[in-house]
């Protein structure tokens, strides 16, 4: 498992790099295709390429046991070390898979939104913040991932504020000095770290940590690394920056970054959290998991109140969102095999859903040219096929059962049963919490079949390029809320892998 | 065909009849058709399961396992038996009443009312035929879901208010408090399957019992226990037809069925009749059944004193479940029949005096009686056989319920019971006597028009009226296919 | 007293890195936001060099074997990425700032939400005159 400079190029084996190097490599040749359509079908083309990567990393994490990859053949701790284990691979499939769904929605989405003279610029900065994802889930190195995560977070400014709203723009921005400061908090715990255990190799520093856990440097460190990390995916209170940026940023946009984003900074949590910290008896007492628990135990009150009073149905959904990473982190908070495979399958669940979700919406957009929910009556009738996959997708947002909604909030209420007097209450919650989400979503139900379309403007229903991927996501909604088997297993093992159990 | 297939069947037909009809949507009288032709196919495939359950088998069919320990799994035993193909019958009747009700008030959308009937009749079968409390839960918010467009058909500011309180409460009871008893009956036993005799016994006693049979009662919003039962006066907003799928059909029997299949499957009778913290119950539905009769009475509009009416007949079923005796459980399983066959004539004739008159008060409906004669007869014999008088269906019912009530130890309810008959008597009577007996406004000292309903309304209701008749004599056959359920190791 | 002495580089980097937070958050201009976020990355970069020197240490260069300690070179390394990131997310920063500008006219955070709650409602306006 090394570069082969003598051996011959071996794919197979070299797979770790390519899943970073494919994206990396395409972004700049994506800005000189400059032709109708060009960078379009390139992104579209690498997109399936990573895709296929990342299955069979997959494949051969869940066959064979976690994959350790040599960059540039220096052995760790020395050098970068690309690790795949269960959850990474898990994280790495959800990524690909969202970017290679996307893109054949996003031929119309983008051509309405983007100018078209800057299409080959924002497929490139999609590349690259594939890239930079994709890059953050696989790598084994602790600086690595501030790295990744930077790039992937330029990009991500360079996607917001790609299309024609200016509000856009103060999103952006907005994000860029919160991104900047959480990234950099990032940078101050790997450094601190560092300065403690003298490696910046995950599973190194993990060894090394135990004799030097008890300071306050470490204390420090973790506390930058979590307030750092939970500025990355808008836990509450640090989600401001979210709702805008969601709401005015391109459809396809909405819905690559939804499905993915957050759940990276998610898995950068897990990584930290668990491979890291996970046995260190100082945190015993003060376990920032549980910290983390009130936190999102008030991101999805909150969150799920606010959506209710939204009038823009991409801030709407926004908000949604900064709930469901509530759920998400309250898995992970809740602890135990039970905690974390109910938020690890969320991350799937979730990123399902909420793609379904944002592909409606733009696909609304491009006919109704609004988000206001006014703006949308008797789109039951104009476009029923569109409303229909929102409802359903709605639904699943909701946990009504058959869906991946339900599949999720059962494993969270599981989970939170196994707590005591303080678990019934969270579970009480959660349920009230899906109350909310049944009063917003009918509240788009309502509108969209209960009023008459307004007459002015020619709305039919969406192409057919739009129409596929949303569909296809809707029945997943459905398909993975039946046959849990796929999601569930990998997410318990994956639990289990960072929990350090036997299964 | 194996057993097994026709079961998978029974859930099918119905959906392949929906695509039918969204696909013959264009053209009314072959997508009639095909919602006729699916609900005989569909009767005749569920009533062909009808002779294994009566030998004893109890035939089962496990889809696939949605979450670690828990299939979607279905298991047929006599008690889902007989609400499958109450479901299945009474949709024929009620198809071939809607083709007369929608047509003759030249109701909209009627392809999305066809299909949804269809998927309601599909999940309400899912939810007769389930095994575990997982694949009920799964048909009865499937159903919740696929009526709401069934109850806001006519689309208008008060259909909009009236789903809104259908779907809230609804969905809040069933995610609220369904939903976590189901949890914590899983964490006590382990199971969620339906065994004869009840998984509980032993894992819970006292104040929990007591508390977890709350979390379930309550949860089951449809079966309109007070106070969850503000639901079903809101849905009357919706057309007859639905009202009937609602009241008759489909949703409250889904919820009754739901309460006897919790409280035989999963708490088990010895559990029930031995555990005192279990017997607010009683009291819950005594009470619910009075103060729905009396709150009846003060309705002027027929369908919802109509509501009311199923909402205190909802607490007999209750009750009998409640008492956990073998003859009050049995007692409450029939009455889902006999009231079924009832109340469906009752809302049919309810329908039939609105589609052909525009009436739906009942102090406008002096004389109607002499107007549609035929429909005032029949709804005479439904409201007879609510009010439980031989040779009607409901007598038969009324009377195990207060042997139930006696064996258990209740006497009082059997006042109860005899109170309740004579408050049904005092809101339902009135109507066919002020019908017959009264002349209508306006007409005169001569002869009164005759202005019936539909031809397809009335066959519906005429075939309806005969079937209460008919489940007087079949009481002794239904009695004999329910027993085996009250045993522990259900007869097999 | 001498190891309060000797942390010194610590206190700088938690001096600039409070500095530079607040400048980030506190100031309303655009520009100078961006100026804040390079403080606090400055911080940052001292504190790691900072902590790669060894005292007595020397360049990190081989010669002719090792004859005395040398100053951890990976700091240098990590930091000069961080750099490069910080470079660019800097030159991002002000191209925003310019098409803010070129949007609003302004860079002043608050003239800008008014900007912006002047444009919804052009576009409420104009939404409801097609209407």
């Amino acid at each position: 498992m090394s570069t082969a400079a003598n051996a011959g190029f071996s794919l197979m084996a070299n797979l770790p790099a390519l899943q970073v190097v494919v994206p990396m490599i395409a972004a700049p040749i994506c800005t000189f295709l400059r032709f109708r359509n060009g960078p379009w079908a390139f992104a579209l083309l690498v997109s399936a390429a990573t895709f296929w990567i990342s299955v069979n990393l997959l494949m051969q994490v869940l066959g064979s046991g976690d994959i350790s990859y040599e960059m540039g053949g220096w052995p760790p701790p020395f050098g970068i070390e690309y690790r795949v284990d269960t959850i990474n691979a898990f994280v790495l499939l959800i990524v690909s898979g969202v970017s290679l769904i996307t893109l054949p929605y996003a031929l119309r989405s983008v051509e309405r939104e983007v100018p078209r003279d800057k299409h080959h610029l924002f497929y490139a900065a999609w590349l690259l913040c594939l890239c930079g994802m994709l890059g953050i889930t696989i790598t084994g190195d602790a600086f690595n991932i501030f790295v990744f995560l930077e790039i992937s977070s330029l990009s991500t400014y360079m996607l917001l504020a790609s299309g024609r709203d200016p509000r856009a723009l103060t999103a952006a921005f907005q994000y860029l000095v919160l991104g900047t400061l959480g990234a950099t908090f990032i940078l101050i715990g790997v450094g601190l770290l560092y300065i403690m255990t003298g490696t910046l190799n995950i599973i190194d520093l993990a060894e090394r940590l135990g004799p030097v856990s008890d300071t306050t440097s470490v204390r420090a460190a973790a506390a930058f690394l979590t307030v750092g990390i939970a500025l990355k995916f808008a836990l509450f209170p640090a989600h401001f920056w979210l709702p805008n940026g969601y709401a005015y940023s391109p459809s396809a946009v909405g819905v690559f970054l939804s499905a993915t984003a957050t759940k990276v900074s998610i898995y950068v949590l897990l990584r930290f959290q668990f491979t890291i910290f996970g046995d260190i008896p100082a945190f015993a007492e003060l376990d920032f998991a549980t910290l983390l628990l009130p936190f999102a135990i008030m991101a999805f009150l909150v969150g799920s109140t606010v959506a209710i009073f939204q009038t823009d149905l991409k801030r709407l959904l926004a908000w949604s969102s900064i709930a469901q990473i509530g759920y998400m982190v309250a898995g992970i908070g809740l602890g135990g095999v039970d905690g974390l495979t109910a938020g690890i399958v969320h991350l799937f669940n979730h990123a399902v859903t909420k793609a379904a979700l944002f592909m409606a919406a733009g696909a609304i957009f491009l006919r109704v040219g609004s988000m206001h929910i006014d703006k949308l009556a008797g789109i039951g009738k104009t476009m029923p096929f569109t409303t229909l996959a929102f409802v359903l997708a709605g639904l699943s947002l909701i946990g009504v059962p058959t869906t991946v909604g339900f599949i999720s909030k059962w494993y969270l209420i599981l989970a939170a049963l196994q707590h005591g007097v303080t678990g019934y209450a969270i579970a009480a919650l959660v349920l009230a919490s899906s109350l909310l989400a049944v009063i917003y979503v009918w509240r788009i139900v309502e509108v969209a079949y209960f009023r008459e379309p307004t007459a002015n403007r020619e709305v039919t229903e969406a192409p057919l390029s739009m129409l596929l991927p949303l569909w296809a996501l809707t029945i997943g909604c459905f398909y993975f809320g039946l046959e849990t088997g796929y999601s569930v297993d990998i997410a318990r093992a994956a639990a289990q892998s960072l929990l350090g159990v036997t299964p | 065909m194996s057993i097994e297939t026709h079961i998978q069947l029974a859930l099918l037909i119905p959906i392949i009849g929906l695509v039918g009809i969204v696909l013959t949507g264009r053209i009314p009288n072959l997508r009639e058709a095909v919602t006729l032709i699916t609900a005989t196919a569909n009767a005749i495939n569920v009533w062909s399961i009808f002779p294994a359950i009566q030998s004893g088998a109890r035939p089962s069919v496990t889809l696939f396992e949605m979450l670690p320990g828990l299939t979607v799994n279905f298991t047929v035993e006599p008690l889902g038996m007989m609400f499958a193909a109450i479901a299945s019958t009474l949709w024929i009747v009620n198809s071939i009443y809607s083709i007369g009700y929608m047509r003759g008030n030249k109701e909209t959308d009627q392809t999305r009312f066809y299909a949804c009937f269809a998927l309601s009749i599909s999940a309400a079968i899912g939810i007769a035929f389930a095994g575990n409390l997982l694949t009920l839960f799964i048909f009865y918010e499937i159903l919740t879901l696929s009526t709401y467009p069934l109850v806001t058909h006519k689309g208008t500011e008060e259909a909009k208010r009236g789903g809104r309180t259908y779907l809230g409460i609804l969905i809040a009871t069933s995610i609220g408090l369904q939903l976590p008893a189901i949890i914590w009956t899983w964490n006590l036993t382990g199971t969620l399957d339906f065994v004869p005799g009840g998984t509980l016994t032993g894992k819970v006693q006292g104040l929990s019992a007591g508390l977890l049979l709350a979390l379930y009662m309550y949860g089951v919003g449809k079966a309109a226990l007070m106070p969850i039962h503000k639901w079903l006066p809101a849905a009357m907003v919706a057309p007859t037809p639905v009202s009937a799928l609602l009241h008759a059909v489909a949703v409250v029997k889904a919820g009754v069925f739901t309460v006897i299949k919790i409280i035989v499957y999963v708490f088990g009778l010895e559990l029930i009749t031995t555990e005192s913290a279990t017997n607010w119950l009683i009291y819950a539905a005594a009470i619910t059944l009075t103060l729905a009769s009396l709150i009846a009475m003060n309705q002027d509009n027929l369908k919802r004193r109509l509501a009311y009416s199923t909402i205190s007949q909802l607490s007999y079923v209750i009750l009998g479940a409640a008492l956990g005796t073998a003859m009050g459980v049995v007692g409450g399983g029939m009455h889902i029949a006999m009231h079924a066959a009832g109340k469906i004539t009752l809302f049919f004739c309810a329908g039939a005096i609105y589609v052909a008159l525009h009436k739906t008060e009942i102090s406008d409906m002096k004389g109607v009686g002499r107007i549609m004669p035929v429909t005032m007869f029949c709804f005479m014999i439904g409201a007879l056989s609510v009010i439980g008088i031989p040779p009607l269906g409901g007598s038969w019912s009324k009377f195990l319920l207060m042997v139930g009530a006696a064996d258990a130890g209740f006497q009082f309810i059997i006042g109860v019971l005899i109170l309740s008959s004579l408050l049904n008597v005092a809101y339902l009577m009135p109507i066919p006597l002020r019908g017959f007996m009264l002349r209508p406004p306006g007409a005169g000292d001569g002869p009164v028009k005759v202005q019936e309903a539909p031809l397809a309304c009335l066959i519906a209701i005429c075939i309806t009226a005969t079937l209460t008749f008919v489940l007087f004599f079949l009481a002794q056959d239904i009695f004999d296919f329910l027993l085996p359920i009250t045993v522990a190791g259900g007869g097999q | 007293m001498m190891e309060w002495l000797g942390q010194f580089n610590y206190y700088v980097f938690a001096i600039l890195m409070m500095a530079g937070i607040y400048v980030a958050m506190s100031r309303g201009n655009l520009v100078k936001k961006v100026v804040g976020l390079n403080i606090f990355q400055a911080s940052v970069f001292l504190l790691y060099i900072s902590s790669g020197k060894i005292w007595g240490g020397t360049a990190p260069i081989l010669g002719d074997g090792l004859t005395q300690p040398i100053s951890n070179p990976l700091p240098h390394v990590l930091i000069l990425t961080a750099i490069v990131v910080g470079v660019a997310t800097t030159s991002i920063g002000l191209a925003l700032i310019v098409r803010i500008k070129e949007a609003y006219g302004t860079v002043e955070e608050d003239e800008i939400a008014e900007a912006e709650a002047l444009y919804e409602e052009e576009l409420i306006r104009a939404e409801e005159a097609e209407a």
